[in-house]
């Protein structure tokens, strides 16, 4: 009876040789792709590097007020924008500041290129209910298997640096934006719809002047996940070799360096508040005609 | 009898992915109710013929469920019939491209809906506009021709609210002015001021009665309220489990209801006010006073009654006699339907 107590699996050798002959197809094939796909990710490269050295290059004084304007415009709050301004004042003094740069742009590349994506997406998938349930089950795969394991191909084709931890970044955090402008699409009204039928909209009008507006305040919401989900993944990023906050934190978990994490730690979490608060007024703020108080 | 705008013929619509393999049976006598349960296919509209007049009112009336609502959006495509013809100026709906349905759901129809269905994030002026938007019209045409809707329901002063900022009633007014305004020579208003309240409803039917003096439009009203179709309609027809039972004017539906079904719903509206004179006028003339063919029971009674020999005559809208009516006549119309039951009552 010995079948039924071992499961009845591939031999060894079969099985080695399987892992072999994918591992091996897989490497030869990067070799000889990958200086094809590099060279398509270029320019997205010299944008993230670019946008790097701007916000390093620009004096501290301008960044602060940016800062605090951007901070303001979104959530028409000072003491939101006066936190702002002193969290960044803090971790600046800190010695954290270019580390925060490289971050943020890392966080707004990440989050544009998301959103270039995400939405088209998502209109797909509200408009067609078979791009609906093909992507569907993609989205949940990115959302459940292990970093590591897509983070290893990625390095195979591109090997150590800026853009593969970003295409490693967006891989994670596009699923919210594009789950919720599809149900955000799906959830307007359906007499609303109806209405702009009536009067003969076509589809195009019927998106852009009564769908996707209608729709924004969870799209927003969207934005707002994918750019916590972006910060999230800022730790993992580094080990891949991106430059930022996370980098100082994975040093601290090799070597015990407590304080160094510590402070690095809190300085994303810093980041990753101020940018919740923010979005996430603006997109309440998306939502005012609702309650009738714009106006009044 | 005006030219007749709009043609529904033997229009058949059957909810379900294989409504079309239904038709026959329905059409050799399958019901409702066998069609529901052996089938689960659900039958909205069973062989509907309708001539809709050219600027007049025609009510659909019904109770929820009829089917009126299914109807009214067949004559816009919003819904697909399963078979039969509908003709608007001769033109047939059902073969227009979807690019010639647009145009004619632009240029053709307009719509009034139940719960409003404004655009929330647009303010009213914008709302009014959005039809002519859509037809590419320039800002400032649309502007202004909004603007003048605006001030012909009442709304001016709250071009820059926003929905949400104004009562149900208002609202409704917005969505009356976003119809109109594009021009469009027919009206579909389904069940438009029923979530109203009963004064606010009163109110709109007047601005919508006022306003129809002028702009003589086709309309289908589509209403549950008796009193509102009495009302309202030129024409009314009665709708039940998708088939229509009865049509006429509103006379001749309340003095000759085709079945039982129409007779316990108009047992309790006010006849006295309903039924005119010219429901009743007899052959013949009077040497007493006149009365108008369309003055009602109750204003007619009292005339009557100040009559000698409580007769008068019967004049047309020009002055012209063209008949008599009695006091007899007109307290039998009044009384007619209670009579009946009672006597079966106190048999």
């Amino acid at each position: 009876m010995d079948w039924l107590a071992e499961f009845p699996s591939l031999g060894k050798r079969d099985l080695r040789d399987l892992k072999k002959g994918i591992d091996g197809s897989f490497r030869e094939w990067s070799r000889s792709n990958g200086d094809a796909i590099e060279a398509f990710f270029d320019p997205l490269y010299f944008f993230l590097v670019w946008l790097e050295k701007l916000l390093i290059a620009t004096p501290w004084p301008i960044i602060l007020i940016i800062v605090a304007g951007l901070a303001y415009l979104g959530s028409r709050s000072w003491k939101l924008a006066l936190g702002s301004v002193v969290s960044f004042m803090l971790i600046g003094y800190f010695g954290m500041w270019k580390d925060m740069m490289a971050t943020i742009s890392l966080i707004s590349v990440s989050t544009l290129i998301c959103i270039a994506v995400g939405i088209p997406i998502g209109i797909l998938m509200s408009r067609y209910d078979r791009v609906q349930s093909a992507i569907t089950p993609i989205l949940d795969l990115m959302q459940t298997i292990p970093i590591f394991v897509y983070l290893l191909p990625v390095v195979m084709l591109l090997g150590i640096g800026r853009v593969p931890g970003l295409i490693a970044v967006c891989v994670y955090a596009i699923p919210p934006i594009i789950r919720l402008t599809n149900l955000g699409i799906r959830l307007v009204d359906k007499e609303i719809l109806e209405a702009a039928d009536a009067f003969g909209s076509s589809y195009r009008q019927k998106l852009f002047s009564v769908q996707i507006p209608l729709a924004l305040p969870n799209i927003f919401a969207g934005v707002n996940q994918t750019i916590m989900m972006a910060l999230a993944m800022v730790v993992i990023a580094s080990m891949i070799g991106v430059k930022g906050l996370g980098m100082p934190v994975l040093q601290a978990v090799q070597n015990q360096y407590l304080t160094l994490g510590l402070m690095n730690g809190l300085a994303i979490v810093a980041l990753a508040i101020i940018f919740d608060r923010v979005s996430q007024r603006y997109g309440q703020r998306l939502q005012a005609h609702r309650y009738g108080k714009e106006h009044e | 009898m005006s030219k007749t705008k709009l043609k529904i013929e033997n229009l058949y619509k059957i909810f379900g992915p294989r409504g079309k393999s239904f038709i026959d049976p329905v059409k050799n006598g399958m019901s409702k109710q066998e069609l529901l349960d052996d089938h689960s296919h659900v039958l909205g509209l069973n062989n509907i013929n309708l001539d809709i007049p050219e600027q007049r009112i025609q009510v659909i009336m019904g109770l929820s469920g009829s089917g009126k609502s299914t109807l009214i959006r067949h004559i816009n495509r919003l819904i697909e019939p399963t078979a039969g013809a509908i003709t608007v100026d001769d033109e047939d709906i059902l073969s227009m491209s979807q690019l010639q349905l647009r145009e004619f759901r632009r240029k053709k129809t307009s719509m009034v809906f139940q719960k409003f269905a404004l655009l929330p994030h647009k303010t009213v002026a914008q709302n009014v506009a959005y039809g002519l938007t859509i037809q590419g019209e320039q800002e400032s045409i649309a502007k202004e021709k909004s603007h003048k809707w605006i001030e012909s329901v009442g709304l001016s002063g709250f071009e820059e609210r926003y929905p949400a900022q104004l009562s149900g009633g208002m609202q409704q007014r917005v969505g009356l002015a976003r119809a109109l305004a594009t021009d469009a020579p027919i009206l579909l208003m389904d069940e438009a001021f029923s979530a109203l309240d009963p004064l606010i409803r009163t109110d709109m039917q007047n601005i919508l009665l006022e306003l129809q003096k002028d702009l003589h439009k086709t309309i289908i009203f589509i209403t549950h309220d008796l009193d509102e179709a009495l009302r309202i309609g030129d024409n009314i027809a009665i709708l039940r489990d998708g088939k229509i039972i009865q049509k006429g004017d509103p006379q001749q539906i309340i003095m000759k209801p085709a079945d039982d079904y129409i007779s316990d719903f108009i047992k309790d509206i006010n006849r006295g006010k309903v039924i005119e004179v010219k429901s009743i006028m007899q052959k013949g003339s009077s040497k007493g006073a006149s009365l108008n063919s369309s003055c009602s029971l109750e204003d007619a009674l009292k005339v009557l009654n100040n009559e000698k020999n409580n007769e008068c005559s019967v004049i047309d809208g020009k002055g012209k006699k063209i008949g008599k009516v009695t006091l007899d006549a007109a307290i039998g119309a009044l009384f007619r339907e209670r009579d009946s039951r009672n006597k079966e009552k106190y048999k």
